[in-house]
């Protein structure tokens, strides 16, 4: 069976859902323990798909007789293909299986048929997406993609807070949708000449050298539309309002590899279809990456809302992507094919540990929702007690995400690291100064993000509970939930460890893209050691610090229980004063108050403290109230603007709808003299 | 190749690294109190306080969770991990191609992550303030300690410690600019790494003042043994890589027993230098204000950027 026969059934399972599931929503158990384990079973077979697609390295392709008349869907299954597949695939398959679970939380007030069905049609859309060989088809499904999870967005729809979210997910949505199309428009233009509509497909794309102007406006209006999607800053609005609302298992399909497909667009417009570019494209992805990667985290720091908080972390991590990217691209245009292969690989490695680590945050998160009925940091704390499973993997998220070795965010940071370094190769005297500026900011947004993650796990598992809610209703979660955020767990660990073997797996894709294979490995050891450049230049084994760190703590535990140890359990310390209660403990606004105060400047803040008038004594008053809302400045500055403007426009073209028939036919004549002029 | 002598000479390294850690930090002491007109308690007074934590019983608080029993054995852990892949007596190391500095750097990073967790676990104010107070601290020493390793690196054209080593001892000497810039940075950061004091006072358990104490208030016995004996080997660390990148002149080259024992004696010299140095730097400083951090650590970022630009410009 080839890798496409295999992501053809995986699709045909997704579509299979769509008409049984309705069939049997009488029995909802049956129902979702079914339509579940269908798109558990499709996932797992287009991640086997992309898996030997990228191992096996050809291409296939496909023509399919649907559509309008004379413009058929072409797809192609290519490595680069492939490695999405897989992400999307890999991720999916865990997440359908914590949905079984998750999902029955959800069947007692509300229709399960509607979340199955757009579950279904969404994860097909992303299949489709990184399938697609023609620019309509894939228009075709990157709306199904944005439509179905625009309603898996709007599935608790009786909250105010999600219809409007769902809303500006759409809006913004829609206006990249209109730029990819525009971009495709040039880029299909200069294909076979505006006449005909032959060069919609993307084969012709790839055969057809631009003209530098035309390949500018192709690659900004396709960077617009991706950027969208992805949220870049400034386009990254809707990530923190879509995010939080949606159901958990849906957010971590969104975060984790719907913003990817628009990294895959992007790699497939920049590497695959125009090809030749000048450095500054280069530049410009690079900066915005490294604004969206220090902002994305900074106001992370500010969220005690969990699932918000990771909605700013996805902004970050894409931020990570789009340098390594920026990098790759910079490293093409001087010639430098090794060094793009590296800083690629570094991307798409982030890439897919993003996908890994983030969906497992929020299936976390899901799970914490699910035990507490709360999404507010500042109501919960010391859930390891309650929840071990779940603490466990969360904190297997945290270390993963915060970049520390031996998991897998490490790795690509690291990589990303070593690109940057790489750059004194450029040749220009000022690109090799600012460049290394852009290793610190990385370096300054993983610190932050080991902060935020501190913080988050602290707050939330760590501690005594916060809750006016009584703790004792707070449960662990059930065994599919589990299950999921293990397999997710487990891999993160493996990505980690094994960098050199999935990277050897992927080596192909930056051959393809860039002309370049990074050596990654050296000596005996080979599996062991990541030397992506030189073995004098750098090497890294995750291997070795895992076993390391276990050995040596492995040893100290047994030397210090050779004899009787005892633990004696003892109240907190208070100090002497009177009992702790858990309102004094840190919580996720205090944790943050030094950041917030150094990086004030980058925030809309405003924080009022107000004495409650004494009642006792006029030097004690009773309470202080406090009241805090530190906003993201980008609402004022663009959006608000933007939105005003708007409406201007469309008051004074309202002018014209004046509601008399001769005003009116006014109109109608003007325009025939109009067209008589120009045209006649 | 992995071959015996090489084995040998790693597990010396680490007993170096755990035994002669505490006599640094009782070097200091005793400097420090020399400076100051104090008694001192000797340079082995740190022993005796280990042994005395060790043979003590543990007290927990009723709901510390495993992260607070956990963390010890993981600061310990991966401290001595650290000790084995830095060049101490020779570069001769099995373990040195574990990682390159960047590497080091986010192996410090976990014991950071977990000791603030830990800091977070039993829910005292303290702990939380700990913890907050290390983190944001650490996002801006983490920058300015990454510029240092680039700058260090861009002479040797390569991040692996071993390398950077070989080719500033045995390479041609040069007396290059961007080093002393870079080591200047490196200093403000060690001190803001191993909370030394104008950053963090390891002496004070002053609530206004503590960092690093704050978030191990909570500990006891054996854990409290592991902690304090990680943090002493953490500065013994540091200082050497600060040796390693800057002054490796004398580290042994082969694995011969005699150039070996001369890169001994060269270590303890230069580490007996630099707690000298160390010491003028804490006696001639006052702790400063949490806020005032920020212009410390910019301005290190700021130096080492400048080492950084008189590379490319002087070099």
């Amino acid at each position: 069976m080839t890798p496409f026969d295999l992501a053809t059934i995986s699709i045909l399972l997704l579509l299979c859902t769509l008409i049984l599931t309705p069939c049997v929503s009488r029995f909802r158990s049956f129902s979702i323990h079914l339509s579940f384990s269908i798109t558990a079973v499709a996932s797992l077979s287009a991640f086997i798909a992309g898996l030997l697609a990228v191992h096996r390295g050809g291409n296939t392709s496909a023509i399919l007789q649907m559509g309008l008349p004379d413009l058929p869907f072409h797809l192609r299954l290519d490595p680069l293909a492939g490695f999405f597949l897989a992400v999307i695939g890999l991720l999916a398959f865990f997440v359908s299986v914590y949905s079984i679970d998750y999902v029955k939380g959800f069947s007692a007030d509300r229709s399960i048929t509607r979340f199955i069905v757009f579950f279904s049609l969404f994860i097909a859309g992303m299949f489709l997406v990184v399938l697609a060989d023609d620019a309509f088809f894939f228009m075709v499904a990157w709306e199904l993609m944005a439509v179905s999870s625009y309603f898996l967005v709007m599935y608790e729809d009786e909250k105010a807070e999600n219809r409007r979210a769902a809303y500006l997910y759409i809006v913004i949505a829609h206006i990249g949708a209109i730029a990819i199309l525009l971009s495709f428009g040039v880029m299909a233009g200069l294909a076979n000449g505006f006449e005909s509509f032959q060069g919609y497909t993307f084969a012709s794309m790839r055969a057809t050298s631009y003209p530098a102007a035309w390949a500018t406006a192709a690659f900004f209006l396709a960077f617009f539309g991706f950027a969208a999607k992805a949220g870049v800053i400034p386009l990254h609005v809707w990530l923190p309002e879509a995010h939080p609302v949606a159901p958990s298992n849906v957010s971590a399909l969104m975060s984790g590899v719907m913003l990817k497909t628009s990294i895959y667009g992007i790699i497939r417009v920049v590497f695959d279809f125009l090809k030749v570019f000048p450095w500054w494209w280069g530049g410009i992805v690079l900066a915005l990456g490294l604004i969206s990667a220090v902002l994305g985290v900074l106001y992370a720091l500010m969220q005690h809302d969990l699932k918000r908080l990771l909605a700013y972390h996805s902004v970050e991590n894409i931020g990570i992507i789009l340098i390594g990217l920026g990098l790759a691209m910079l490293f093409t245009t001087f010639h430098l094919p090794v060094l793009a292969a590296l800083a690629l690989i570094a991307a798409l490695y982030h890439t897919l540990n993003h996908a890994m680590f983030k969906g497992l945050l929020f299936m976390g998160a899901g799970a914490v929702l699910h035990a507490t009925h709360e999404r507010n940091m500042e109501e919960m704390g010391g859930l390891i007690h309650r929840m071990p499973w779940t603490a466990v993997f969360f904190l297997i998220g945290c270390v993963s995400i915060a970049a520390l070795p031996p998991f897998n965010g490490f790795v690509s940071e690291w990589l990303t690291f070593q690109a940057f370094l790489l750059s004194p190769a450029l040749h220009r005297p000022i690109l090799s100064l600012l460049i290394p500026l852009g290793a610190a900011l990385l370096a300054l947004t993983g610190a932050l993000a080991a902060a935020c993650f501190v913080k988050a796990f602290g707050v939330t598992f760590l501690g005594h509970w916060r809750g006016h809610n009584p703790v004792d209703r707070v449960h662990e979660i059930g065994w599919s939930m589990r299950s999921g955020m293990f397999l997710a767990s487990v891999t993160c660990f493996a990505l980690g460890i094994f960098p050199t073997v999935v990277i050897n797996w992927m080596d192909i894709l930056a051959e393809k893209l860039t002309g370049g294979r990074i050596a990654t490995s050296a000596g005996r050891f080979g599996w062991m050691w990541l030397t992506p450049y030189a073995h004098e230049r750098a090497s890294y084994s995750g291997f070795n610090v895992f076993i390391g760190i276990l050995v040596v703590v492995f040893i100290a535990y047994i030397l210090l229980h050779t004899r009787k140890t005892t633990i004696r359990r003892v109240p907190i310390w208070d100090c002497g004063f009177e009992r702790l209660t858990p309102r004094m403990q840190y919580n996720a606004t205090s944790f943050s108050m030094p950041i917030r105060r150094i990086f004030g400047f980058l925030f809309h803040i405003r924080e009022e403290a107000q004495a409650v008038p004494p009642v006792r004594h006029p030097a004690y008053p009773e309470r202080l109230r406090y009241r805090l809302k530190v906003s993201d400045r980008f609402w004022n500055w663009f959006y608000e603007p933007a939105g005003e403007l708007a409406f201007f426009i469309a008051r004074k073209i309202g002018n014209l709808q004046k509601g008399r028939i001769q005003v009116y036919l006014i109109y109608s004549f003007v325009t025939i003299i109009v067209l008589l002029v120009f045209l006649g | 190749m992995i071959d015996f002598s090489s084995v040998i000479i790693e597990l010396v390294q680490i007993l170096i690294l755990l035994f002669a850690a505490p006599a640094f930090i009782g070097w200091i002491k005793t400097v420090k109190c020399l400076l100051q007109g104090r008694t001192y308690a000797g340079v082995f007074q740190p022993y005796r306080d280990i042994m005395k934590l060790f043979s003590k019983e543990v007290i927990l608080a009723e709901n510390a969770s495993w992260i607070f029993r956990f963390t010890p054995y993981v600061v310990f852990g991966v401290t001595v991990l650290i000790g084995g892949i830095i060049p101490l007596v020779s570069i001769d190391l099995p373990l040195a191609a574990t990682a390159d500095v960047i590497a080091l750097v986010m192996l410090f990073a976990i014991i950071r992550f977990f000791t603030a967790l830990a800091g977070m676990d039993i829910g005292t104010a303290f702990g939380g303030m700990g913890s907050s107070r290390e983190m944001t601290i650490a996002s801006l020493a983490e920058p300015a300690m990454l510029m240092v390793v680039f700058t260090a690196s861009l002479a040797a054209n390569s991040t692996s410690l071993t390398h950077m080593v070989q080719v500033m001892a045995h390479g041609q000497f040069i007396l290059r600019p961007s080093l002393a810039f870079a080591l200047l940075a490196f200093i403000m950061v060690h001190l803001t790494e191993t909370g030394r004091v104008p950053v963090d006072n390891p002496a004070t358990h002053l609530e206004l003042t503590m960092i690093h104490e704050a978030m191990i208030l909570e500990y006891s016995g054996r854990h409290l043994a592991l902690i304090e004996w990680a943090g002493m080997m953490k500065l013994f660390i540091y200082s050497a890589l600060g040796i390693a990148i800057f002054c490796p002149w004398g580290i042994a080259a082969t694995d011969d027993p005699a150039g070996m024992v001369l890169g001994g004696l060269w270590l303890a010299c230069k580490l007996a230098a630099g707690g000298v140095i160390l010491v003028l730097i804490e006696t001639g400083l006052a702790k400063m204000r949490l806020f005032r951090l920020t212009e410390y650590l910019g301005g290190a970022f700021l130096l080492a950027t400048l080492g950084m630009l008189s590379f490319f410009i002087l070099e």
